[in-house]
């Protein structure tokens, strides 16, 4: 990759990690950790790969981008605010009275949201609906959908692998962010889901596995789908849930929680980010 | 009622390449016209009803009229989340349909009966409900479906159902299909028997009876649950102050409990009102379809019983 887009898009997903993070503080509570695990694949995906145009959000020609894992909705608005799909001000109404960006995204209430989500193992069929409509119209826009691992527990996620294939929709590409972590713990010490790649592979499925927060790994990847004529493409993207912040990289406990003022004034360091207070943030 | 709706959606398939079937290995024969004519517009999932209806919803999202059929339990119960979040929460234009409404695949046994899915459908934001009561007027009812922009659950019963109306199919009697405005099967001024689906032919039967014991009973078919026609309902308590829901449906959040709920917001709560229904049970035994409306209570006697009762209070 190019070393100075390489450059670019680190920078957008710093940027981007400090918005979440600003957002969530400022909301009073998020799914943070989960949101960070995602930033650079939707860094890669919005500003190297979808082709969308922020001021024509319905354009029946565009690519969709469905984020299934719905809780990580403030990285999502984090990058539609940056795109101009809306104001960035409206970031700061999260968590707040009447804000129109919810916990889980609403497709009818934010301009760029492609599914409202949330309940787990839904958009993941939804996009496919998508992708379906596409083929049967012979337009050639993408659709992207974004898997938790822990989504993955599912069963409706099965139902939606056994059908992609069948319908060869190779104008589907699902990922995963492989963060190895869900609500309560280790997916390990849960229910395990490896191996992941053999899995999708068995159900017909072509398969790819990068880094996730490899930005060069991931617009090389991402931009070479399909992978195969006549399959959906699955990327399985290995991350790092509550990647950028020391102290909340890779533990359990960061699914949903607000740091403490002395653990934010960690983070903002972490993350470049300056000029604040805690009375600013909360 | 099954061919009547392929019927329908075989023309409508027809006229507009955006309507879809949709099927979960359901059905597979009886669609065999419409898969040989419209390859392109029908889509069988296997046994997978949830992605049914999320594919579904996502078609809609991109401009599809996708009719998402299987056994009703299956597509109302089993994927319920589906229809709620992907469907009704995101206003997408997904017709939903049902078969096997109420009792109908008698021998089949429990698990293929439909006796909670008018509770659950109803309970819905913004999901409309057609509840035909012969083929004739399934076909109707399909038609008036895809005429609407929004989600429908088309509760069907399956092949073979006894006529309601006279006349040709299509024509619904005299009556042309309205969505949200009940039919007047029978005047009658003693009573009113407020019923839904295919167990009206009993309500009919009914009325016969009690005809001939000089008794006039009113017959209403409500084959709109939602939104319910509550002009018609109002009209019948206070005309006649005796009201008989009848549904091949739990007593509890289905075609009674809508009646209930009509006549006490409207003041009209000392009309005797007496509800047929499953009262918090299964459809009990197998057997013919005949033979489960008398086991469980909605055959014409249990019909003329409770209008007796009332009469005599």
């Amino acid at each position: 990759m190019d070393e100075a887009l390489r450059k670019e898009l680190q920078e957008m997903a710093g940027a981007l990690r400090g918005s979440i993070f600003r957002t969530i503080c400022r909301g009073g509570g998020g799914h943070i950790a989960a949101s960070l695990s995602i930033v650079e694949i939707l860094t890669v995906l919005y500003w190297a790969v979808l082709r969308i145009e922020p001021r024509q959000p319905r354009d029946p020609e565009r690519d969709r981008f469905v984020l299934s894992k719905g809780h990580a909705g403030v990285a999502l608005y984090a990058v539609l605010a940056k795109l101009g799909f809306f104001e960035e001000g409206v970031l700061e109404t999260f968590g707040k009275f009447d804000t129109v960006l919810g916990g889980h995204p609403d497709m009818h209430k934010v301009a760029g949201v492609e599914a409202s989500t949330g309940a787990l193992g839904h958009g993941f069929g939804f996009a496919m609906g998508q992708a379906l409509a596409g083929k049967i119209d012979g337009k050639d826009y993408r659709v992207f959908a974004l898997l938790g691992d822990g989504e993955c527990q599912e069963g409706s996620i099965w139902e939606a692998a056994l059908f992609g294939p069948q319908q060869r929709l190779d104008n589907f590409t699902a990922i995963i962010d492989f963060n190895k972590i869900q609500a309560m713990d280790r997916l390990e010490e849960i229910v395990s889901v490896s191996p992941l790649a053999e899995k999708w592979q068995a159900f017909g499925w072509s398969v790819r596995q990068v880094d996730g927060h490899d930005v060069g790994q991931l617009a090389e990847v991402l931009g070479s789908v399909p992978f195969e004529e006549g399959r959906p493409s699955m990327v399985i993207a290995h991350t790092v849930k509550g990647k950028g912040i020391s102290f909340m990289e890779d533990v359990p406990i960061w699914h949903y929680r607000l740091p403490s003022a002395e653990q934010m004034e960690t983070a903002c360091r972490e993350l470049g980010i300056e000029n604040f207070s805690r009375e600013q943030l909360v | 009622m099954r061919n009547a709706y392929l019927e329908a959606l075989y023309e409508l398939a027809g006229a507009d390449r955006r309507v879809l079937a949709l099927i979960a290995d359901n059905g597979a024969i009886v669609y065999d016209k419409y898969r040989r004519d419209y390859p392109e517009q029908y889509f069988n999932f296997g046994i997978s009803e949830a992605n049914m209806v999320s594919v579904a919803a996502g078609l809609a999202s991109c401009g599809k009229i996708p009719f998402a059929y299987t056994i009703s339990v299956f597509l109302t119960m089993r994927a319920f989340e589906q229809v709620r979040n992907d469907v009704c929460m995101q206003r997408m234009n997904v017709k939903l349909v049902g078969t096997g409404a109420g009792f109908v695949y008698s021998n089949l046994g429990p698990t293929h009966h439909a006796t909670e899915d008018l509770a659950l459908m109803r309970a819905l934001p913004g999901m409309t409900i057609f509840s035909p009561a012969d083929a004739s007027e399934a076909y109707q009812a399909t038609m008036a479906a895809a005429r609407m922009d929004g989600p429908v659950y088309l509760r069907l019963a399956t092949g073979g159902s006894p006529k309601i109306y006279e006349g040709e199919q299509g024509s619904c009697g005299q009556q042309n299909f309205q969505p949200g405005q009940a039919v007047l099967l029978r005047g009658g001024n003693d009573l009113a028997i407020v019923g839904t689906g295919a167990i009206l032919l009993e309500a009919i039967r009914a009325a016969d009876e009690l005809e001939r014991e000089g008794i006039a009973a009113r017959v209403i078919n409500i084959h709109t649950v939602k939104p319910i026609d509550r002009e018609i309902i109002l009209r019948a308590a206070a005309q006649t102050g005796r009201v008989i829901t009848l549904e091949e449906h739990s007593v509890t959040g289905g075609l009674g409990s809508c009646v209930a709920e009509v006549l006490a917001e409207a003041g009209q709560a000392g009309v005797q009102l007496r509800r047929l229904g499953l009262v918090d049970s299964f459809a009990e035994s197998y057997g013919s379809y005949e033979q489960m409306k008398q086991r469980n209570g909605l055959s014409k006697e249990f019909v003329v019983q409770a209008a007796w009762e009332l009469m005599e209070n």
